[in-house]
């Protein structure tokens, strides 16, 4: 990601990254306004570019940023009021008492009230990510809309109106009560997760991976991970990011074209992330508190634990999946799970699986379902009906490097008699496709 | 915050006989009033018994029926004072008619300069 022109303004956004988000978070909840904390903020970051340039970093940046940043927010307030014809229009924010005194400490409690905020479920799922990205992640709206492939201009407009309906239509800046906490936690994992897969298999365009995306992502969730360690579906997150991720280099050959899971150069697969993602993993799945995202993680992990393609343990993936499609059932875990049952048992058996998710049309726009269609086909020696599969998929399929894989693969079924006498290896195309999420609904 | 609980819900959609609808309304206005948050509330006569006024370079134009032809009309409000968006999604959520319509939130503005005289 480019880091918008001024070489100290790009040092400052990435390296006092966690100060932005806490500097806002914490302004944030004592105004009330994320407009009115994101200016204060913004302010003082322009301050530490020409002091830190001129004076050198402080030793305490953050302490620094915090305290400049509190004062431009008072001086902020001050003038406001000044031509404010009624002081009772700011009823409710504390710093109306504005005291000249900063506040102390950075809390993770205000982080976490930010995040909820940003992920609150009465703002769109697109209006969602991009507030967390730009006041969570702390990236440029330029970077954000880049990397989504919007105009600057109608992401800006996006983020202004988010951020007046939440001050207007009284959002708050809190971690939600008990009750409330465990479906709108879900809310937050749903915004990192889909960050994670816009950045790992681009939904239009031409790369297949946006991996600053996927770092982004992955840095958002170590950041709920530090601050809400208890939870064993924010860690399995994180796990399944870290596993899914660890593969970025094998999975594109040199020309951008896309390399699936059993032609990958497992040697070239992070081993360093592997080993944390399942470290992580194994942490959360010894709290004994399952649920989609550990489970996930542990079929990403048994993959990154395979020596070769042909020697996954595919009878305990297909388990899994059959785990998950209990725990949250739905067309795309079927379609993985028809995937794994065909590996373990044989291609007539994940028929069967994808024969009554096929017949329900609900996918029928999924090039990742046709994909295994056809590979399924193809393994049964019925090369004819593989190839239509193959220009099912193809079609349906946005991502332009996939899409040429996926031409490959049907001009090479239509070249062969039978797919399966090729002597290759039985393969699974889409195995590497994280579920889920289906649908970024970002688009331009 | 004072928050506009608008009522949207299409005619003759709800399959609950009448009486049932009725005693679901009142013990949902009952559960309002002794939280403590009621500000006002009010039912609207039906949209078919509407008249939209405009006026256009001075003449008074008038229309039989509704601003905006839609399947969900407007048919009410409650009008409640409580401390976030997400209490108001709650009260929301808890009015009869947000199984079958729609229960659209709005946050009310104060401080306004026209608000001033009506002290």
């Amino acid at each position: 990601m480019d880091t918008d022109g001024d070489p100290v303004a790009g040092v400052l956004e990435h390296a006092y990254r966690d100060e932005w988000s806490a500097v806002v978070a914490t302004l944030a909840r004592r105004l009330g306004d994320l407009q009115a904390a994101e200016d204060a903020a913004a302010e003082a970051f322009a301050a530490a570019a020409r002091v830190w340039a001129r004076d050198g970093t402080p030793p305490n940046p953050g302490g620094w940023l915090m305290t400049t940043a509190w004062r431009k927010a008072v001086d902020q307030l001050r003038g406001k009021r000044a031509i404010a014809v009624d002081p009772q229009q700011f009823p409710d924010t504390g710093a109306a008492s504005a005291s000249d005194a900063p506040p102390v400490t950075v809390g993770g409690d205000d982080q976490l009230g930010l995040v909820f905020a940003c992920c609150h479920p009465a703002l769109a799922l697109e209006v969602r990510v991009a507030l967390t990205l730009r006041f969570v992640a702390g990236l440029t709206t330029r970077q954000i809309a880049a990397a989504f492939v919007l105009p600057e201009a109608t992401l800006a407009q996006r983020l202004v109106r988010a951020k007046r309906k939440i001050s207007e239509s009284g959002i708050r800046f809190e971690v939600p009560g008990p009750d409330a906490l465990a479906g709108r936690l879900d809310g937050v994992h749903a915004v990192v997760y889909l960050v994670f897969n816009e950045g790992y298999a681009a939904s239009g365009g031409e790369q297949l991976i946006h991996a600053d995306l996927c770092e982004e992502a992955i840095w958002l969730g170590r950041l709920l991970h530090r601050l809400l360690p208890e939870d064993t579906e924010t860690a399995g997150l994180v796990a399944l990011m870290l596993l899914h991720h660890s593969r970025a280099a094998a999975r594109q050959d040199p020309d951008g074209g896309a390399v699936l899971l059993a032609d990958q150069d497992r040697a070239r697969w992070d081993a360093a992330l592997i080993a944390d993602g399942t470290a992580i993993l194994d942490a959360a799945v010894a709290r004994r508190r399952p649920g989609p995202y550990q489970i996930e993680a542990a079929i990403a992990a048994l993959h990154a634990a395979a020596d070769s393609f042909e020697a996954t343990d595919w009878p305990q993936i297909a388990a899994l999946y059959g785990t998950l499609a209990r725990l949250s059932p739905s067309p795309v875990v079927e379609v993985n799970r028809a995937v794994a049952v065909g590996m373990a048992d044989g291609p007539h058996a994940g028929l069967a699986i994808l024969e009554p998710v096929l017949a329900s049309g609900a996918l029928t726009g999924y090039a990742p379902l046709h994909a295994a269609h056809a590979d399924l086909l193809e393994r049964a020696g019925l090369a004819a009906e593989a190839s239509a599969a193959w220009a099912r998929a193809e079609r349906a399929m946005g991502n332009a490097a996939l899409q040429r894989e996926l031409h490959r693969r049907r001009a090479a079924t239509a070249g062969s008699e039978l797919g399966s006498r090729r002597g290759e290896p039985a393969v699974v195309r889409y195995k590497n496709f994280p579920t889920g999420v289906e649908t970024s609904g970002l688009g331009p | 915050m004072k928050y506009a609980l608008l009522i949207y819900s299409a005619p003759d959609t709800s399959e609950r006989p009448y009486a049932e609808a009725r005693e679901a309304w009142v013990d949902y206005a009952r559960a309002v009033k002794e939280a403590g948050i009621l500000l006002g509330a009010e039912q609207l006569a039906e949209t078919d018994t509407a008249t939209s006024v405009r006026v256009r370079g001075g003449q008074r134009l008038l229309t039989d029926g509704p601003f905006l032809e839609t399947k969900e009309h407007l048919g009410g409000f409650f009008l409640i004072d409580v401390p976030d968006l997400d209490t108001a999604l709650d009260w929301a959520a808890r009015m009869p008619h947000a199984a079958s319509g729609t229960a659209e939130v709005r946050a009310v503005r104060t401080g306004m300069a026209w608000q001033a005289v009506l002290g």
